[in-house]
């Protein structure tokens, strides 16, 4: 059932020894298998192709075009969608703007293109912040429903309740409190104006998400929490390790497959993250996320929008695929260490 | 499985693409066959706060009862506006017929080809309509968009807190003195004064109403040559800018849209508030703590009174609509005086007739109607450009800075210039 309580002797000393004989049965696959397995997940490939494949092939293909721009003569817009090379890829990367002369300068503040890279510096510092403020709590969280106390279904549907809300309420209700005459600033006595200065406004942000998104992670953890035999622990205990050493050396290896998937998941949503800003603080005050941006420029060029969605996609993935390396070899020393 | 989670996470990002994706143009066919099109029209329009919506479905149907009016309420937030239009005529939707244009919008939808031009087929008298407001909505010499309603910004003071209205600067300042409290909404006391400083469009207004007072100018004459950076648009923008430095703004203001700025005068927080004349009817509603004591006049200036940001919307026919013969028709039903006066009436909101103005009626109960027409005729529209979005962006931004104490004026109004040349040029 687990790993701590039922390996087998012969095993635990090599623990690749499983992986690789599923590499050897898969490789062996006969061609007739291999062809009705094909054909079994055609229709699901061929799904994935239209609704995905598609508008992201599109995609990239616009970023590669010019966005209509004013005829001069007529006074309307051109059709737009002549090549333009990289010039779209630039404009944001190296944050270059047209001038009215026709060349280029770099992005002077106010224009969207000078934002480009605080709204990467913006999203990737939420989601390091949050994520580690959702973890830490939510793993107090998750122990805290997982002993047995009088009490406990209520305290699980207290602290579950947040992460039914959907966002925009959130985002509304924790306008309101942090409205400058809202319960927060009453609370604490002071007169921040939060939404409307720098470092307040990103805390906010900061604070309704992992407020909201807290229960979520606590949530799979719980489930893997009540993994864990309670055999392993008193083993722990009659072995002689404290409160502390039975946390690190048995909870956490023990809990860290759910651990991880609770992390990537909630690092993808915040790094995606547009409602939650967008709503309580409108993106002004440092809090202009990625998607924020993307949305921004859709309206004033949809090509060039095109490509920063691509470069937006390709550095959320760059992260996700860096993040899914990083835990999955976490996870796996830590098994092994945790089995041994 | 860390494949398959893989391309789990693949599939879920492409969500970003998929709205670029969708967002791509083409030419529009479509008008021709809907020009002289008769039958039922939707008109699509920003929330209704001022109630005036029904009477205008209800009159409209009554008349029309083979060509109803289904009326579908957007949000009451501009952009949100802005990005459903966008969207649904890049989609060419035939199901938009009639469609409520900001002034500042007028531009794009026109040169976009949104919007049909009221010449010819669809030709509209505007003799009796306000000179201003017509222009508003012009874009390159020709009407595109129907004035509805107009606006001009407003000061509403406290009767019981002063005696008459502050119609400089200086005069406003000094009336707060010994009666308010400093830089913050707090205590008893109410703060001096506020306008609309969030970072939004309505941050655009007020700061183009401080640069208009001192005679700077945001674009030229032309229409396209950037001017913002001067002397005087630095003159007129420090009356907001030390406003938060010495505490006669509140710095709660830096927050406020029209909705809380309302708010914090009708529960008796500011002396002073700038906004829109629809704020009237609110602040002598039911659950105000100043009903009946607070008065309205012209914004004051640095000598004498100061200007206004044109504000209001326009009706503009979507290109794309398939019965535009009866939008032309509702058009010019909105125009006509029952509407208009209903509008004021029941809303509170500024008619674009002319005779209104001067309504004996009217002026009785409206008693502020002769200074906000003074207001309109005076207003000084935003910059009229199709690249307006990014133009306001560069505008909002950098003053926002210079608010906050982030950059001077100085560096604000050099950085607002160089914004609204790039946003000009096309990005």
């Amino acid at each position: 059932m687990t790993v701590a309580g039922h390996v087998e002797p012969g095993t635990a000393g090599k623990p690749g020894g499983d992986r690789r004989r599923t590499r050897i049965r898969r490789g062996a696959l006969r061609p007739r298998e291999a062809r009705t397995a094909f054909l079994l997940i055609a229709p699901a490939l061929l799904l994935l192709a239209l609704v995905v494949g598609y508008p992201v092939v599109k995609a990239v293909y616009q970023s590669f075009l010019t966005d209509p721009g004013l005829n001069k003569a007529t006074g309307m817009f051109d059709a737009g969608n002549n090549w333009f090379g990289l010039h779209n890829y630039t404009h944001w990367l190296l944050q270059r703007c047209a001038t009215p002369e026709g060349g280029y300068t770099s992005c002077p503040s106010g224009a969207l293109g000078s934002q480009f890279w605080s709204s990467v510096g913006v999203t990737v510092g939420f989601t390091v912040v949050a994520c580690t403020l959702e973890t830490v709590i939510g793993m107090a969280f998750a122990l805290t429903m997982h002993r047995a106390f009088r009490g406990r279904a209520m305290v699980r549907v207290a602290i579950l309740v947040p992460w039914a809300i959907p966002t925009a309420v959130t985002s509304k209700l924790w306008q309101v409190m942090f409205d400058p005459q809202g319960c927060v600033n009453k609370l604490l006595g002071t007169h921040y104006a939060w939404t409307s200065s720098l470092w307040p406004a990103r805390s906010a942000i900061v604070i309704a998400d992992t407020w909201k998104t807290t229960p979520f992670i606590a949530l799979l953890i719980l489930a893997g929490l009540q993994n864990i035999p309670a055999e392993t622990y008193e083993a722990a205990k009659i072995d002689g390790a404290g409160a502390w050493r039975r946390f690190t050396n048995v909870t956490l290896p023990l809990v860290k497959p759910a651990l991880a998937v609770a992390v990537v998941f909630r690092a993808l949503d915040t790094l995606r993250m547009y409602d939650l800003p967008k709503i309580l603080t409108g993106g002004s005050n440092g809090t202009t996320t990625s998607s924020i941006l993307v949305v921004d420029q859709l309206t004033r060029g949809a090509n060039s929008a095109s490509a920063l969605s691509t470069i937006t996609f390709v550095l959320i993935f760059v992260i996700a695929f860096g993040l899914v390396r990083l835990l999955n070899a976490n996870l796996f020393g830590a098994q092994a260490k945790a089995v041994r | 499985m860390r494949a398959r989670r893989v391309a789990g996470v693949a599939g879920v990002l492409s969500a970003t693409l998929v709205l670029a994706g969708c967002g791509s143009g083409g030419d529009g066919d479509s008008a021709a066959q809907g020009a002289d099109g008769r039958g039922p029209i939707t008109f699509v329009t920003q929330k209704d706060n001022s109630g005036v919506l029904p009477f205008i479905a209800d009159e409209w149907n009554k008349a029309h009862p083979d060509e109803k009016v289904t009326i579908k309420q957007q949000s009451d937030q501009a952009d949100q506006q802005l990005s459903d239009f966008e969207q649904h005529f890049q989609a060419k939707d035939p199901g938009y017929d009639v469609v409520t244009v900001d002034v500042v919008w007028t531009a794009e939808f026109a040169a976009r080809g949104w919007i049909v031009p009221l010449t010819g087929r669809h030709a509209l008298d505007t003799d009796k309509l306000l000179p201003a407001t017509v222009k508003a909505g012009t874009y390159n010499g020709k009407l595109y968009a129907a004035p509805y309603g107009s606006d001009g910004g407003l000061l509403y003071y406290r009767t019981d807190l002063v005696d008459s209205a502050p119609t400089t600067w200086n005069e406003l300042i000094g009336d707060c003195k010994g009666k308010t409290t400093k830089g913050t909404i707090t205590g008893a006391r109410p703060a001096c004064y506020a306008g609309q400083f969030a970072k939004y469009e309505g941050l655009t207004v007020n700061a183009a109403e401080a640069i208009n007072a001192t005679g700077g100018t945001i674009v030229g004459p032309d229409g396209r040559s950037t001017t913002v950076d001067s002397p005087k648009s630095a003159a007129g923008l420090d009356f907001l800018v030390n406003g938060f430095k010495d505490g006669y703004i509140p710095k709660e203001a830096l927050g406020f849209q029209e909705t809380q700025s309302v708010n914090a005068f009708q529960s008796g927080q500011l002396m002073f508030m700038r906004n829109w004349p629809y704020a009237v009817a609110i602040l002598n509603g039911k659950g105000s703590k100043v009903a009946g004591k607070f008065g309205v006049a012209p914004l004051p200036g640095p000598s004498g009174h100061g200007a206004s940001t044109l504000g209001g919307h326009n009706l503009g026919i979507s290109a794309y609509s398939r019965h535009q013969a009866t939008a032309l028709d509702f058009l010019k039903f909105i125009e006509s005086d029952k509407v208009q006066r209903n509008n004021l009436t029941v809303g509170t909101l500024a008619p674009v007739l002319t005779s209104m103005y001067s309504d004996p009626k009217l002026t009785r109960k409206f008693t502020y109607l002769p200074d906000l027409l003074k207001s309109i005729e005076t207003a000084v529209p935003r910059p009229i450009t199709p690249f307006y979005p990014g133009v306001t962006e560069a505008i909002e931004t950098n003053t926002y800075a210079a608010l906050q104490g982030r950059t001077t004026t100085a560096q604000a109004l050099k950085n607002m210039q160089a914004a609204i040349k790039s946003a000009t040029a096309g990005g």
